[in-house]
């Protein structure tokens, strides 16, 4: 990083202590208008940091190796397709993938918020899904906190020597469900029970969530780890470039 | 790529398949409505009062009424399409290059 991207980090920090110190802190995607104003900006200030962070990695990426690109942009597309699939699931009820985790494990997580954000603003401002009031709640769970699990849980198992499909498919699937009860645990912070609080409140919100999730996220973590192994095939140069195919033999 | 990573691959695209459809079979008779309607009918649950959401969708505000479930198939269609389109591109390229480089060597 650059002296003057490091201060305007510095900068970014900065403003997501300020604003997201004031609020005294609240799913898939948070509708819009349902979260307290508060709330809203609290939440996106604290994604801002990540956000920048995330606008460097993928810029530091493509200087050193322009040809990553292409694997960035079908990670992207990944996100869009597998966020706009609406999935049946056991419960009843339909529910979509994140689609984060392909490129978390690929780019690192804080360049997948980038690619998070530009899926929420498209179905929040056409298709009224998720809102422009909660993007900054929503992108916090879907294209933060879910690829860095991904991210942290696929490190793990490489430290582990775990096989590496199995950690491609354990970091996406848990990186799919965490971003779900992030997003139970927001709407408890926003809505506490009445009797029991936060805690009882994000019981019943995971309720809601969770259930309906597990497929879908063991969905995620399969086509995740079938996309990783035909990139493997194919793309082994770009993986090479971007770091990941170091391990590959 | 070979045969038998060939046949992983479908056998997990197979496995896919299935787990998405098995639920509209085995429980026949639900809605599957989104799983974010739920979560705010559970707002509602909890506070013990309808919750009036106080910003209403851009797209609803300009249309002065909900998108028409067909034009948000249609929307949703797009995304789908566009991210498709994307990796379909990308991944001919490469397994054309790949093709190319192993006649090549």
């Amino acid at each position: 990083m650059s002296k003057k991207e490091k201060s305007i980090m510095k900068l970014a920090v900065a403003f997501a202590l300020t604003f997201g110190m004031v609020s005294s802190a609240y799913a898939m995607h948070i509708m819009e208008g349902y979260l307290p104003a508060g709330y809203c900006i609290a939440w996106g200030a604290i994604s801002v940091p990540f956000l920048t962070a995330g606008f460097f990695s993928i810029q530091k990426k493509l200087r050193d190796n322009r040809r990553s690109i292409t694997v960035l942009a079908m990670s992207g597309a990944f996100v869009f397709v597998l966020s706009s699939l609406k999935i049946p699931s056991v419960t009843g009820s339909c529910s979509h993938m994140t689609g984060t985790g392909l490129g978390a494990i690929l780019f690192g997580p804080s360049a997948v918020s980038i690619l998070g954000i530009i899926v929420l603003i498209f179905q929040a401002v056409l298709l009224a899904h998720g809102g422009l009031t909660t993007l900054g709640a929503n992108t916090f769970s879907m294209a933060i906190a879910g690829p860095f699990v991904s991210f942290g849980i696929y490190r793990l198992c490489k430290a582990l020597k775990v096989n590496r499909m199995a950690s491609v498919f354990l970091a996406a699937t848990l990186g799919d469900l965490f971003t779900y009860c992030v997003t139970s645990f927001q709407l408890a912070l926003a809505y506490p029970s009445e009797i029991g609080g936060v805690g009882a409140s994000a019981v019943k919100f995971l309720g809601v969530f969770a259930p309906t999730q597990l497929p879908l996220a063991v969905i995620e973590g399969i086509l995740t780890t079938v996309i990783v192994m035909t990139l493997e095939s194919y793309a082994l140069p770009e993986l090479k470039a971007i770091g990941f195919a170091k391990e590959v033999k | 790529m070979s045969r038998s990573k060939k046949q992983i691959i479908a056998v997990l695209l197979g496995l896919v398949v299935l787990i998405a459809v098995i639920p509209l079979f085995a429980v026949k008779g639900a809605e599957f409505g989104g799983s974010d309607d739920a979560g705010s009918q559970m707002i509602t649950k909890i506070r013990g009062t309808e919750y009036e959401p106080w910003f209403t969708p851009v797209m609803e505000t300009a249309l002065g009424g909900e998108l028409p479930g067909e034009v948000e198939s249609l929307l949703f269609c797009l995304q789908t399409g566009i991210g498709v389109g994307v990796i379909a591109f990308f991944m001919g390229r490469l397994v054309e290059r790949k093709k190319w480089q192993d006649k090549q060597s």
